[in-house]
């Protein structure tokens, strides 16, 4: 089975073994304790895509990951550049990216003995990896690129860190290929669960107000088509988590939109008055069920998940079906359609839903002025094609991309949603660029996100690597904002950004291009100029810095206790 | 609720810290944890005592289970499995006619007495937690200079 032995130091052992793992893009920085592997990089046909700061490189192959489904892997020395992955680490843990991080360490001899850019990188990413290996010899690299490249890509995916001693990628040994590895403790994937599966569809059949709850497993298992026929078979309609937007068609007639704390007023209306929900790959985290007690009340939930630790967790299934949402939505989907199953789209349930949603679509107050949220994110979506890949950022920007963008090709949308990162949106958006270059990227972002990760900016102009950052721009920390002018009877503390950048010439000293929009006019030109440019390009959208996101329901309440605009 | 954990590891450096990380990270408690080699030296066997609500244990074995070093985490039923501790007091004992009632009663639990530092005797008992409790309340009026337990560990 294994390829014949051949000598070789460890740094090139990494290359050849992350090249065996299909990887054509590292996105990184160099320091001290990984230059021997950057000098194998510089030999191997591995492409180097530099970043300015760690963080970025953890993001860009998180967008990558969650965009091609493939691990992205960047590239940190140690102390420092180890730390500053850190956060990038724990987004993607959070939100089940596939990545594999590679860090420099310092020399074995040397680890435990406070040297220079020493950090116990293990013990302080050890909560928000899935798992992390530090290969004391050479021998060891191969096989642990690919354990690390098996762990992060199958069952529910997540990061792994590979931490590396700079004597180890130095020295030279004997060293073998696996093909396959074992590990007796990891057991990603499990049978169909047949009898469950069964259950699941008495239970679904049998209630009266049903709905389908979509999380991001379902994303991640690419079960769009198995979602769409089991709604339209039984006529079902879907709401999404936030981290589950793009998995069915927003603008699908059985389309309710996100629940949650910016979720979609209708759909957090019918969500509290469903009996049945079928929820697929879902925490139910507290952001889209607001308090745990509360949204289990009076109602039976189906919870399909691969992941068996999110079964009871945080809600208690009377169903719960253990394994790979796509296989087990495809067995029900075959249960179903031998049952000749097909209900009406005249079913008294779904007339209410319909009135609710055309009630709330209607009647749902908005900001007034021309360059609104909802309008601006409209006029975005008209001019998008639709298979554009869309990231946010983290803040009021990325609520109202909730609420007004429509996600319409499945898969198209990634924020941030677990770990709530500022700064994550942009340079997702460039790793996803490098995962889809056929498709447009744009990053939906916030100016005070934008800040912390813009000097992305470099990468994306110097590696050819042209997103659009849609840049909505309250000049404050919006989000904070709105919190204290709602619960802390407006006093306003370390939110006003002063004006400060000019994003326009802060897009143009990085040779990128930088477009203000002030009227939904020019803001359609400016789309379509980032979308025909060669380079990156950040549209400045001012707002009014007094614009909510509403609906809004508040932390530590219930779905049905929604404040709405007045 | 009390609960006995019994959870094969694979015998690598590090997987004490990362299960002991996981129930602080989780917000869970270890009432105790021994930890020891198995016959065959790949594994690990690690015996924790925990308390929660019914909820909170079955969490607790599936997190441990998701972790990719445990082999195979067990809850043991208190009623079906052997579940011992070790533990050591150290007692005060200057006088002839402490030291002769300090090992009768050392005889009815069962624990063996050993001659201790500064004229101490120190008793060892294996057994439950709770009559090592119980134990420990007969001896208290002698004094207790010192004491260490092991833990539970169980099969």
């Amino acid at each position: 089975m294994n390829d014949k032995m051949e000598i070789m130091n460890g740094g090139k052992a990494l290359m050849k073994a992350l090249e065996k793992e299909g990887v054509k893009e590292v996105f990184g920085l160099p320091g001290g304790a990984n230059l021997p592997m950057y000098d194998e990089l510089f030999k191997s046909n591995i492409r180097h895509i530099l970043v300015r700061h760690e963080q970025s490189a953890a993001h860009m192959a998180d967008g990558f990951g969650r965009v091609s489904r493939k691990p992205g892997v960047c590239f940190a020395t140690s102390g420092p550049g180890a730390t500053n992955l850190l956060t990038g680490i724990a987004t993607a843990q959070a939100d089940s990216a596939p990545m594999v991080a590679v860090t420099g360490q310092v020399p074995v001899n040397m680890i435990g003995r406070d040297a220079f850019q020493e950090s116990d990188i293990i013990g302080m990413s050890n909560p928000s990896v899935k798992y992390a290996f530090q290969p004391r010899t050479v021998e060891e690299i191969p096989e642990v690129v690919k354990k690390g490249f098996y762990i992060a890509e199958t069952g529910r995916p997540g990061p792994v860190l590979l931490d590396i001693p700079k004597d180890v990628q130095q020295n030279e040994a004997e060293v073998t290929f696996p093909d396959e590895v074992r590990m007796p403790g990891y057991h990603p994937w499990t049978d169909v669960d047949m009898v469950n599966i069964e259950r699941a569809v008495d239970l679904l059949l049998s209630s009266e107000k049903p709905i389908i709850l979509a999380g991001g497993g379902t994303i991640i298992s690419s079960a769009f088509a198995e979602l769409q026929s089991i709604a339209e078979m039984l006529m079902i309609p879907v709401v999404t988590t936030f981290k589950g937007k793009g998995a069915f068609p927003e603008n699908h007639p059985l389309s309710l939109g996100p629940i949650g704390m910016h979720g979609h007023a209708e759909a957090n209306k019918i969500m509290t008055e469903v009996d049945c929900v079928l929820a697929i790959g879902t925490r139910f985290s507290d952001r889209s069920v607001g308090t745990f007690e509360e949204f289990e009340r009076n109602l039976k939930i189906i919870h399909m998940d691969v992941d068996p630790a999110e079964i009871g967790k945080n809600q208690t299934a009377q169903v719960a079906v253990v394994g790979d949402v796509k296989a087990s939505l495809r067995v029900m989907l075959k249960l179903l359609t031998k049952k000749a199953l097909k209900k009406s789209d005249g079913n008294n349930w779904l007339k209410h839903v319909n009135e609710v949603k055309d009630y709330w679509r209607e009647n749902l107050k908005l900001h007034p002025g021309e360059m609104s949220a909802a309008k601006i994110l409209r006029k975005l979506r008209e001019v998008l094609p639709k298979e554009s890949i869309v990231t946010t950022e983290v803040g009021q920007h990325q609520m109202w991309a909730s609420l007004f963008f429509d996600a319409i090709h499945p898969g198209t949308f990634f924020s941030s949603t677990g770990l709530g990162t500022m700064g994550w949106g942009f340079p997702a958006a460039i790793g996803a660029k490098v995962a889809r270059p056929d498709v447009a990227v744009v990053d939906i972002a916030g100016d005070g996100s934008f800040n912390m990760t813009e000097n992305s900016l470099a990468t994306s102009v110097l590696e050819d690597i042209p997103v659009i950052v849609f840049l909505i721009n309250n000049y404050s920390l919006g989000m904070v904002a709105q919190w204290q002018r709602t619960f802390y009877d407006r006093r306003m503390i370390g939110i006003d950004l002063k004006k400060c950048p000019d994003y326009v010439k802060l897009a143009e000293s990085y040779g990128a291009q930088g477009i203000r929009a002030q009227s939904l006019d020019e803001l359609g030109k400016a789309v379509k100029a980032g979308l025909n440019s060669d380079v990156a390009t950040v549209i400045d959208i001012p707002i009014d810095p007094e614009e909510d996101v509403l609906p809004f329901v508040a932390p530590g309440t219930s779905l049905k206790d929604m404040i709405l605009p007045s | 609720m009390w609960a006995i954990l019994s959870i094969r590891v694979e015998n690598k450096p590090g997987i004490l810290f990362k299960v002991t990380h996981l129930f602080r990270a989780r917000n869970f408690n270890i009432d105790s944890i021994s930890v020891g080699v198995m016959e065959n030296p790949e594994f690990s066997k690690m015996t924790i005592t925990t308390v929660g609500t019914e909820k909170q244990i079955a969490q607790i074995v599936k997190q441990l289970d998701k972790m990719i070093d445990t082999i195979e985490v067990k809850r043991l039923d208190e009623k079906e499995s052997v579940y011992k501790e070790l533990a050591l007091f150290r007692i005060k004992s200057n006088e002839e006619s402490t030291s002769t009632e300090i090992s009768k009663l050392a005889d009815t639990y069962g624990a063996k007495i050993h001659n201790g530092p500064e004229g101490s005797l120190i008793a060892e008992l294996t057994s439950t937690p709770d009559k090592i409790k119980t134990f420990e309340e007969s001896i208290k009026p002698f004094g207790i200079l010192d004491s260490a337990r092991t833990g539970v560990t169980a099969l």
